[in-house]
Order: C-alpha cells, then structure tokens, then sequence
C-alpha cells in the first residue's frame, strides 16, 4: 500500500492538473463565444456573394461559357484534400476523426485509380497523417489561428489551391474540415470548393425563397459592368477564398466546442480522482493510528 | 425606408463593416466612378481599388478606401463587398509607403516562387492604390 506521503504527493498533482483543466475549459469557452460571434459576422459576406454568384452563374452555365473553376478541368484523376486541423492537442477526438475520415477517403480514391494530394492546415493533421501518407503531403500550414482566423490566411490557402489547379496539378480540391452542430458535436465535412459547386436552393428556387433577393423577385435584370464574363472571373476566386474562410471559421469554433468537453470531462475526471485517493489516504492514516495505538497498548500491557 | 435615401451596406468578408442610409453614394466602378441615387437601375459591377464617397446634404460626408471587390445596385440598395476597406483619414502615408517597399522587396525575393509572389504583387497594387488615393481629392 501506497504511504501517506505518496499519497499526498498524488492528491496534490491530481489538484493542479484539475486547476489547470478548469482553466483551459474556462478559456475555451470565452473563444468558443468569440469564435460563433465571428462565424456570425463573415454570414452577410457569403449570402451576397452567393446571391450575385448565383444568378451570374446559371447563366454562365447554360450558356457553356464557364470558366473553369466552375466547369471543372474535364477531368478528375488528381484529387487535392485540404484537411483543416488544430495546432494544438487536448481537444478530444477533434483531429483523430479528422484522420480516420481523411484516411478512409484517401484509400477510397486510391481504389478508384485516383491520385491524391494533401494539403494540411494545423500541426497536430500532419502528426496523424505523416506516418501512413507522408509522401504526399505537399505542405503544412502552421499558427493559422492565432489568435482567430483571419481572411488573408484564407486567401492564401485559397490562391495555392488556385494555382495547382491552373498549372494542372490537381483536378478536384475539396476541403475537410469539422462542421460546427453544437459546443457537444461536430461533423467531419467534406466541401468541394474547386470545381465549385452551385449551393441547392439557388437552382429554381429563387422566386419563393430568397427574399433578400428583392430585385430577382421583381423580374429586374441586373446590367453587368464590364460584363457577365469578367465579373464572374474576378468573383470566383474571391469567393474561393471566403468559402475557405469560411471552413476556417466553423473548424475553429468546432476545436474550442471539443476542447471545452474534453476539458469539462478532465476537470470531472480529475474531481472523482481526488475523492477515491483522499478516501484511501484517510483509511491509511487511520490504520497507521490504530497500529501505533495497538503498539502502545501491547507495549503498556507487557510492563 | 424614406423615399430619398439609398441602403448603404460596406461588407467584408470578416464583418459587415457599414449599413446606413444615405442620400447619394459614388463607387469606384471597374469603368469609372459611378453614383448612386435612390432609383438607380440594377448594376452589378467590379470595384475597383479606390474611395467610396458617401454624400450627405450635397457634400462629401465620409470618405472610405476599398481595395477592390463588387457592388450590386438596385433601385433601393448598394452593397459593395470589398475585402479590405478603411476610412481614408485612418490611413497613415508613411506606414503605407513602407508597406509598398516591403512589398515590392518580397517581389524581388520571391524569385520562381508564383504563389507568394503573387501575393507580394496584390499588398503592393493596394499600398499604391491607397497613396493614390491619398493624393487625389476628387469630390468635396
């Protein structure tokens, strides 16, 4: 049986491991609060841009005059996965189910005779995957949110993603990342992003949905300056770059959602911990009386 | 919403920056500087790097850079997406200048390296963009 001192020694760490759990969750909760402010604020951006994007590419496609990052190459041999993890560790099974779907998708295009590259976003994605897919890996992106997600990193990411596409050296480029349900759940998601595809409720719903799109309602025809053409390919590659802020944004809040349960889980962990060792450690004390007491009974007793 | 006024909303892609009424507003089109009065027809137009004036009583009441991006026009509304945009007077012309030649020291750098130099090529385009802008009062 353990001594009272190791037992001292135990319960003590067991404390300031549990003090810091309940900071971290503390933490995790105020960012998680910023974080869904934020997420909130880039909305407006994305519905606009969707809304213009919308109408100018139906008639894009109908008219076969799509530009290629809408259209596609043609072809769809090389698929870039963009896998968008944390820097940091301690946030549960967060970039473990990143892994294990990006793994699963990795081998499933493989069996399709496909080729795959990876383009990852977060230190703790490229431990996971180093081992098992390191040779095609083209790069790690580190200390991308810090202290949040910013949009030029997006951009970034979303002009390399652009010039492999153009310099042929992939044909589909889909983002992973962890859709935000609740603090309690998130959803690993897949997201196209090159060749784009057209959000459902823009095709043929336009008339009783979108109300914001007042003007659409009213039949008015927009007039495109300079034209249709050049609007759409200077909008696509912006809006490459928000729906990869936008992944950004969601993956961030869903790592401090998982980060404040786990911490939550350690914190409770740590409490139940404490309690079974101080039980042990007063039933050692109290047999270590009792011993010395019988030792100085019998002691008195023998005289 | 009054009858002589035109919504005004400034979006970026992290917030939306700006959403007023106004009674004229004139954007930096691709293809010159286009006002906005309430009533306009509906135009979708490229921005270019340059200042948004917003008009109040017949002069110019605020002055904002936008370094690029869209406008949608309808008969009631003007929204510009703009991905970086600044009130004029918080600019500071020599934080720019550095900017520019930081820039331009990365082009040089960036030597076979596309994707940063292309990068380095848009910071510079918007630092010159906001000196010019700087320099040129066009409306009072």
């Amino acid at each position: 049986m353990a001594s009272l001192k190791d037992l001292r020694v135990r319960i003590s760490s067991v404390k300031s491991t549990q003090r810091i759990t309940s900071a971290m969750k503390m933490v995790a909760a105020a960012k998680l609060r910023r974080a869904q402010e934020d997420a909130e604020a880039t909305r407006p951006y994305a519905v606009r841009m969707e809304r213009m994007l919308g109408s100018l590419a139906q008639s894009a496609v109908t008219a076969g005059t799509a530009p290629p990052l809408l259209a596609g190459s043609g072809k769809d041999d090389v698929h870039l996965l963009i896998v968008m993890t944390t820097d940091r560790g301690l946030c549960g099974g967060f970039n473990g189910s990143i892994g294990r779907w990006t793994r699963k998708r990795i081998l499933e295009l493989r069996a399709d005779g496909k080729e795959v590259k990876l383009l990852i976003v977060g230190r703790k994605g490229r431990g996971i995957l180093r081992r098992e897919f390191g040779d095609i890996i083209i790069d790690t992106l580190e200390d991308t949110a810090r202290p949040t997600p910013r949009f030029e990193t997006a951009a970034e990411i979303a002009q390399r993603a652009r010039d492999m596409f153009e310099a042929g050296e992939c044909d589909v480029c889909t983002i992973v990342y962890n859709k935000f349900v609740s603090a309690l759940t998130q959803d690993v998601t897949p997201q196209q992003i090159i060749p784009f595809a057209l959000p459902e409720t823009e095709e043929g719903s336009d008339d009783d949905t979108d109300d914001q799109a007042s003007a659409l309602d009213s039949g008015a025809v927009y007039e495109y300056e300079p034209d249709e053409q050049e609007i759409l390919a200077d909008l696509l590659p912006r809006n490459l770059s928000v729906q990869v802020f936008r992944t950004m944004i969601e993956s961030f809040a869903s790592e401090q959602g998982a980060r404040m349960t786990a911490m939550d889980n350690a914190t409770r962990n740590a409490g139940d911990m404490i309690d079974r060792l101080s039980t042990e450690y007063n039933r050692t004390r109290q047999a270590a009386i009792t011993t010395e007491l019988i030792e100085i009974i019998s002691g008195a007793e023998a005289l | 919403m009054a009858d002589n006024a035109v919504q005004f909303e400034l979006v970026s892609p992290e917030k939306l920056l700006l959403s007023e009424e106004v009674e004229m507003v004139v954007v930096p089109g691709a293809e010159g500087d286009f006002g906005v009065l309430p009533g306009h027809t509906p135009v979708i137009s490229t921005v270019r790097p340059g200042v948004i004036h917003i008009f109040e009583g017949g002069s110019v009441k605020t002055r904002i850079f936008v370094a690029g991006g869209f406008a949608e026009v309808t008969a009631e509304r003007c929204t510009v997406l703009a991905e970086e945009a600044v009130p004029l007077d918080e600019i500071d012309r020599e934080q720019v200048e550095k900017d520019l030649q930081l820039a331009n020291e990365e082009i040089a750098d960036a030597g076979d390296n596309a994707t940063e130099r292309a990068l380095a090529e848009q910071r510079a385009e918007s630092a010159r963009a906001k000196l010019a802008s700087l320099d040129s009062q066009t409306y009072q």
